[in-house]
């Protein structure tokens, strides 16, 4: 058998480049997990249903699992790892996240920083009813999801104050 | 499970990507939410892929008098973000908030779910109801229209030939003095729809209603597309009697049981929405119609 052809890729992860040998059929998540590792991105369903391997592409968040690397050759990608501060501390999402008690065994969350971190981008004051249509595309199996809502909400609030004078 | 491999190809023009096709037997890779999936479960296993992302010249929306013409590589969220486009025909917008979630609006393409031909998919019902077109260019038959009344042959299958590229769709806007509506059921938000109708009334100067239809989604192997116009020719806006509407469109639809839903359910499920849809859709009309 012929080995697979492998593809030069460069990913930007997190304002890292990162230069991969891979074959086509990577998925994005494998490629961040195994190639790049950082294993931060959870896959738990791998076909686009449950969320958990939600990451930013140029900011916006998307299915890692439904999406191949080779396509994401020169795009930039936060993971759960990237949603800090500049200076490296918690962001506000994950601030909010301990601050609240929204997470359980945490096989979920990765995906839901993400996702509340871009949302919070464009929707700086959501309202609870707009914070449950935010995190709509994501399962969680163990928190009821009543503390990441209320996370949602801090989360908007530390990112209040911390952009305040 | 992951994709059998497959030889990846990225080509920069449409009819590069055409050539390439037509030589490997290969398959189109749009968004991917729907056929990334289907390899992850080894449902598919093209030989070959055609990544369409970097091609050139199927990225726009185009707003025109007559019609929104959408790209391939157009994403059902730009499109649904898109004022001009929601301006010149709203059903876009309220059929697209129900396609799956944000996060998979991000990626697949509004053009790749109507090639998709999913019987659950909300847009080609929309291309149905509006009498749309679908625009395929390949290397043995150059480029050619297709209407959406002949597009959707079964579930998940379309008259696009295998050696097709879909290249754009046409969504026609309704004659003037039309309102529109898009309501669903699904077990959560997001998940595919058990029962999903579209409609669009066209309402005379008078606000008489002049023409009506519905498409159905979930209820038959294609979109299920009724004219009900006739139902309630000549009723004025505020007095339709769309009980008719109903019978047309049970007569029209043969739902399936599943796991989600009995035959039945889904069944009284497209009445209740038909006539829901048909109402919101006579209510949108009316202040369309210059006094
Ligand atoms: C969890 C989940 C929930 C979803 N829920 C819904 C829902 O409620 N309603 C709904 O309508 N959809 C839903 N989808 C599917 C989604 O809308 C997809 O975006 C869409 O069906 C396919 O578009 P794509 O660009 O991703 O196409 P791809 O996945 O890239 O391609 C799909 C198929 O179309 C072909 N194709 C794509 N573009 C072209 C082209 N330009 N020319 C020729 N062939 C082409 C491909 O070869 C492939 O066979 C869901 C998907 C997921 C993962
Ligand atoms: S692992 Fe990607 S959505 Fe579940
Ligand atoms: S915390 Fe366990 S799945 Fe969400």
């Amino acid at each position: 058998m012929t080995p697979e052809p492998l593809h030069e890729v460069t990913l930007t992860v997190n304002h890292v480049p990162h230069q991969l040998r891979l074959p086509a059929r990577r998925l994005l998540s494998d490629a961040l997990r195994h190639d790049v590792r950082l294993t931060g991105t959870h896959v738990g369903c791998e076909h686009g249903v449950c969320g958990a391997c939600t990451v930013l592409l140029d900011g916006q968040p998307i299915r890692s699992c439904l999406m191949f690397a080779v396509t994401a050759d020169g795009a930039s990608i936060t993971t759960t790892e990237g949603c800090l501060e500049p200076d490296g501390e918690l962001g506000a999402v994950q601030e909010a996240f301990h601050d609240c008690h929204a997470l359980q065994c945490g096989f979920c969350t990765p995906g839901f920083i993400t996702t509340i971190t871009a949302y919070l981008e464009t929707h700086p004051n959501p309202s609870e009813q707009q914070a449950r249509e935010a995190i709509g595309g994501n399962l969680c199996r163990c928190t009821g999801y009543q503390n990441i809502v209320a996370a949602v909400l801090r989360a908007a609030e530390i990112k209040r104050e911390r952009s305040a004078p | 499970m992951k994709p059998a491999p497959f030889a990846y190809l990225l080509p920069s023009t449409v009819d590069e990507a055409a050539e390439m096709l037509a030589a490997t037997g290969g398959k189109v890779l749009a968004g991917g939410q729907s056929l990334i999936p289907l390899m992850s479960m080894r449902l598919a296993a093209p030989p070959a892929l055609v990544d369409i992302n970097r091609v050139g010249g199927i990225t726009d929306i185009e707003v025109g008098d007559d019609a929104v013409r959408v790209g391939a590589l157009v994403r059902h969220a730009a499109l649904e973000a898109h004022a001009p486009a929601y301006d010149a025909n709203p059903l876009l917008r309220r059929a697209l908030r129900h396609v799956a979630h944000a996060t998979i609006r991000n990626r697949g393409t509004t053009v790749g779910s109507i090639v998709h031909a999913d019987p659950a998919g909300e847009m080609p019902a929309v291309l149905r109801l509006l009498g749309g077109s679908v625009e395929a260019v390949s290397q043995a038959r150059g480029r050619r229209s297709i209407d959406a009344a002949d597009f959707f042959v079964g579930p998940l299958e379309s008259a696009l030939g295998e050696d097709e590229i879909a290249v754009g769709v046409v969504f026609p806007r309704p004659p003037a003095g039309s309102g529109s509506s898009w309501l669903e059921i699904s077990r959560r938000r997001g998940d595919y729809a058990l029962v999903g109708v579209g409609a669009v009334v066209t309402l005379d100067s008078d606000r008489n209603v002049i023409g009506a239809a519905v498409s159905l989604i979930s209820v038959g192997a294609t979109p299920v597309h009724v004219d009900v116009g006739h139902v309630g020719a000549d009723s004025a806006y505020d007095d339709v009697d769309w009980s008719g509407a109903t019978e047309l469109v049970d007569a029209a639809i043969s739902p399936e049981a599943d796991i989600h839903a009995t035959a039945d359910y889904r069944r009284h499920l497209a009445q209740v929405l038909t006539r829901r849809a048909l109402a919101e859709a006579t209510a949108d009309a009316a202040p369309r119609v210059a006094a």
